[in-house]
């Protein structure tokens, strides 16, 4: 095991050199810069101007010097400083990320906590009242856009009966726990429910498939209590598939949910990112989509670890 | 034997039993979320909704609409441009002028005439740590703005700049290097804090990352206008507290917070759910989202529509030998109907354009030819141009060549989008096959734009008053390879007399001649049509029926220069 991940630690630092070229190659590539934008939007600004802000902010040297001069700082932990925010790139990153750990990691806790007991109960009986009610619901969940959604849970809930916050992180002057917890239910509740379709499928699906092998039977025949039978015996196998669902999901954790952060002016690292690919931030574009994707990388070796605890028939060497 | 429907009877009853027994915690979770009431905002504080969150505060780094907004509040310019487009005075005292000797012609090197200003700061003004504004600050931002390294964005007025010389703590005279019609405009000099910055500026390489604005924003000696900064968080909102040191009338709000809703549809929703209070025109609605939201709610707000400065049009590239033709650029505005789009799209609240100058600016005429729409003009100019309708109904040159163009402009714009089709549809029905080829905005001005790479490209100029169109019509604009691309004259207009009229403008301070330069240019232009000018854009103002002393300028200088007389009405009196 130990091995394994040593092994998997040395193939996650070469995804991510490589993914820092690509997503270096790929921003650097797209037409136009910052200040030809900004050049279209102010009368008063100069050819001279931009040539000079351009050489100022290296954007006149060639693609690949830039991006080795990114690679030589960022080894030393230097990510640069953000060019859209004018301060150290990481300085404006971790409080974003701080934001949407919160956001994120409640909807995928809720949406799990949520979809998981109703898969079970669903497999359970198929095709019953329950099951196709459930169904319908998740396929209800996964078909509604999510910003359709966030603008139904604004109107109800902010709107009409003015019971929570239609946006931000909180209010100005409060700030407790109450309140953030406030501002927070509607973008959770959209994300979790945009998300919930999804795993109570795998979970329902997983089980019904394990409910229906010979092992359930014979530990119904050894006497085994239901609960047992569900928990103990059909739900440990039936949680792969939902591992590897829910450690694709958890990079977004950390990359977060654009739409849902747009539409709830939640200043999150979604909206942040987008605003760095956009703007030609290209230290908090890096830094930003690099910690996504070393945290997707991290799930996945997480995930791969936690099949084994699930399955004691897979080993690692 | 497997009995699924008595299992899940029994499961059902375990569930229902979980939450009987758990309906405690559900309900205090509940009312903890749901039944603890908002925060009411105090009638003192106004929270005002924008679609930006500044990148910095510092307001001689980078330009953003946001940031100008913001800093209206906290810093007063030395002029500005007013709701009337006239220069006044804001941080200084009287402004510099022939007849009241405070500008002086000057002689220099090269037979050439600049001019010398001498300007006074308010004997009252103080930053917002009590410590005086000086000449001190003067000279210390014009050497900030002169070093090239310091990220200075729009550097043409310090490069202008000769010298300045302190008199006082309050007097200073500045010379500078060319005599122009508004020699006494310093609308684009921004005074810093000498004694927080000149830290930051010890290194000027380093001055944009460490000045305090973005390092120490809540420092009250950065600012000197009605509000300071007193706490934000960067992407969501920012907090502006009375300033104690404001020598101006007190403002009637203690508390203004400025709220970043990019999303319009969130920006209504927060609206209604009275989030915010008010929208900023500056920043916030489109004319077509503001006047559907009139439509619904028109009775719990008022929405102020002020026509402006953003004039929208459609270049031309002159270099496609289908757009040389005259005619064939006549016939393009012929046939389409700017007053009906402007009537069906904007309610008439966006004016057509009959040329790039806005009729509100003082230079406008009206005097310029005008293209109504008129189909069978169209038609007779393309039949004249040697364009003839084929059994399709398109027309093609007696070469068999199609008259086909491709029209650009951003992608996600939806009005842009909008309008787009209706100028499709109506070209098409003179025979003219028109592809549509829309591209992200730094796409169409980083690329497409700059290296001449369209046929006809649809967007707009924020100007200013009485704005010389140098970087747009001047022949020596034309960005190309050679020049690397700069310059903003994207149709490669070239024409000696316009050249010359350019040049003209800008140095006759007789406003009568001045005048008739501006009218003989427009005349000029309207005539060669190098773009198609459309229409120019009105900003909505969306408030509350009780806020009062909301002056929108229809100029780039924002509404919150003159924040201290917002004030909420008084019930009985006018909203």
């Amino acid at each position: 095991m130990t091995r394994f991940v040593l092994a998997r630690l040395v193939q996650m630092a070469a995804v991510l050199v490589v993914m820092s070229f690509v997503i270096y190659t790929l921003i650097g590539l797209m037409p136009g810069d910052p200040i030809d934008v900004m050049v279209a939007s102010d009368p008063h600004l100069s050819t001279a101007d931009a040539a000079r802000l351009k050489a100022l902010y290296g954007l006149d040297q060639p693609l690949a010097r830039r991006y080795l001069a990114w690679g030589e700082a960022a080894l030393r932990g230097d990510f640069g400083y953000s060019r859209l925010y004018q301060q150290p790139a990481l300085a404006v990153l971790l409080p974003r990320l701080g934001n949407t750990a919160i956001l994120m990691g409640t909807s995928f806790v809720l949406a799990l906590g949520v979809a998981l007991p109703l898969g079970i109960a669903a497999s359970r009986n198929p095709g019953s009242a329950f099951d196709r009610a459930v169904n319908l619901i998740a396929l209800g969940f996964i078909s509604v856009p999510s910003f359709w959604l966030a603008l139904m849970l604004i109107f109800v809930f902010a709107v009409a009966l003015g019971l929570l916050p239609a946006g931000g992180i909180e209010t100005v002057g409060d700030g407790g726990v109450a309140d953030r917890a406030r501002h927070l239910v509607l973008p959770v509740a959209t994300l979790a429910l945009a998300s919930m379709g999804g795993y109570l499928r795998y979970m329902r699906a997983a089980m019904i498939d394990a409910l229906a092998q010979d092992y359930i039977r014979t530990a119904r025949a050894k006497g085994a209590g239901e609960a047992r039978v569900l928990l103990g015996h059909a739900l440990r196998n039936a949680l792969i598939p939902v591992i590897t669902v829910a450690a694709l999901s958890f990079g977004s954790l950390f990359s977060g949910a654009l739409v849902t952060e747009t539409m709830f002016a939640y200043p999150g690292m979604g909206q942040l990112i987008y605003e760095a690919v956009l703007g030609s931030d290209y230290n908090l574009a890096l830094a930003g989509l690099l910690l996504a994707t070393a945290m997707t990388l991290v799930a996945n070796l997480g995930a791969d670890i936690a099949y084994a605890a699930a399955d004691p028939r897979i080993a690692y060497r | 034997m497997v009995q699924p429907r008595r299992r899940w009877r029994s499961s059902g009853t375990v569930l229902l039993a979980f939450i009987r027994r758990h309906s405690a915690w559900v309900a205090v979770l509940l009312s903890v979320l749901f039944a603890v009431p908002a925060v009411a905002r105090p009638p003192d504080e106004l929270a005002i909704g924008i679609t930006q969150y500044p990148s910095t505060l510092n307001p001689v780094i980078d330009e953003m609409v946001a940031k100008t907004y913001v800093l209206g509040m906290t810093r007063r310019p030395l002029t500005v441009y007013d709701a009337d487009w006239h220069v006044v005075c804001m941080l200084c005292v009287t402004l510099p002028s022939f007849e009241n000797g405070l500008a002086q012609k000057l002689d220099l090197p090269g037979g050439k005439t600049g001019v010398r200003l001498t300007y006074t700061i308010r004997p009252d003004a103080r930053w917002g740590d009590g410590v005086p504004v000086t000449t001190k600050d003067v000279l210390f931002s014009d050497a900030v703005g002169k070093d090239p390294r310091t990220g200075v964005a729009d550097a043409e007025l310090y490069r202008r700049i000769i010298a300045i010389r302190a008199v006082d703590d309050k007097t200073f005279v500045m010379d500078i290097d060319k005599l122009t019609f508004d020699y006494a405009d310093m609308n684009d000099f921004e005074i810093l804090p000498a004694h927080i910055e000149a830290a930051a500026f010890a290194n000027p390489e380093e001055y944009r990352f460490r000045t305090a604005y973005d390092t120490d924003p809540t420092n009250p000696g950065l600012y000197f206008g009605p509000y300071r900064i007193t706490e934000l968080s960067p992407g969501s909102h920012i907090v502006l507290d009375r300033n104690p040191t404001w020598w101006g009338p007190k403002p009637y709000f203690r508390r203004i917070v400025v709220w970043t809703i990019e999303n319009t549809a969130a920006l209504e929703a927060n609206l209604l759910a009275h989030g915010i209070d008010m929208v900023a025109g500056e920043l916030g609605l489109s004319l077509d989202e503001a006047l559907a939201f009139e439509k619904r709610h028109g009775r719990d707000f008022h929405v102020i529509y002020k026509p402006g400065l953003t004039y929208e049009h459609v270049d031309l590239n002159l270099d496609n030998p289908i757009l040389a033709e005259r005619d064939v650029r006549r016939a393009l505005l012929y046939a389409i109907d700017r007053a009906a789009i402007s009537a069906s799209l904007f309610a008439g609240r966006d004016p057509v354009a009959n040329s790039f100058v806005p009729p509100l600016d003082w230079v406008y005429t009206d005097d310029v030819p005008h293209y109504d729409y008129d189909p069978g003009k169209a038609a007779a100019l393309l039949d004249a141009a040697g364009w003839r309708v084929g059994p399709d109904g398109m027309r093609r040159n007696s070469g068999g060549q199609s008259l086909s163009l491709e029209l650009a402009t951003t992608s996600g714009d939806r009005t842009r989008e909008l309008v787009e089709e209706v100028l499709q549809s109506q070209w098409r029905q003179v025979g003219i096959d028109v592809h549509l080829k829309n591209q992200p905005a730094r796409v169409l001005f980083g690329d497409t734009l700059t290296q001449r790479k369209f046929d006809m490209a649809m967007y707009a100029w924020i100007s200013a008053p009485e704005n010389v169109p140098r970087s747009m019509l001047r022949s020596d604009e034309i960005p190309d390879a050679a020049n690397h691309y700069a310059g903003e004259n994207f149709p490669g207009f070239r024409d000696p007399e316009t050249d010359r009229l350019i040049d003209a403008i800008e140095v006759e301070l007789d406003r009568g001649k001045r005048e008739a330069l501006w009218h003989r240019l427009q005349r000029l232009f309207a005539e060669e049509l190098p773009s198609l000018p459309l229409y120019f854009r009105a900003e909505a103002f969306v408030l509350p029926p009780w806020l009062d002393g909301v002056t929108p300028t229809g100029n780039e200088y924002p509404s919150t220069l003159w924040i201290e007389n917002w004030r909420r009405a008084m019930p009985g009196s006018e909203g």
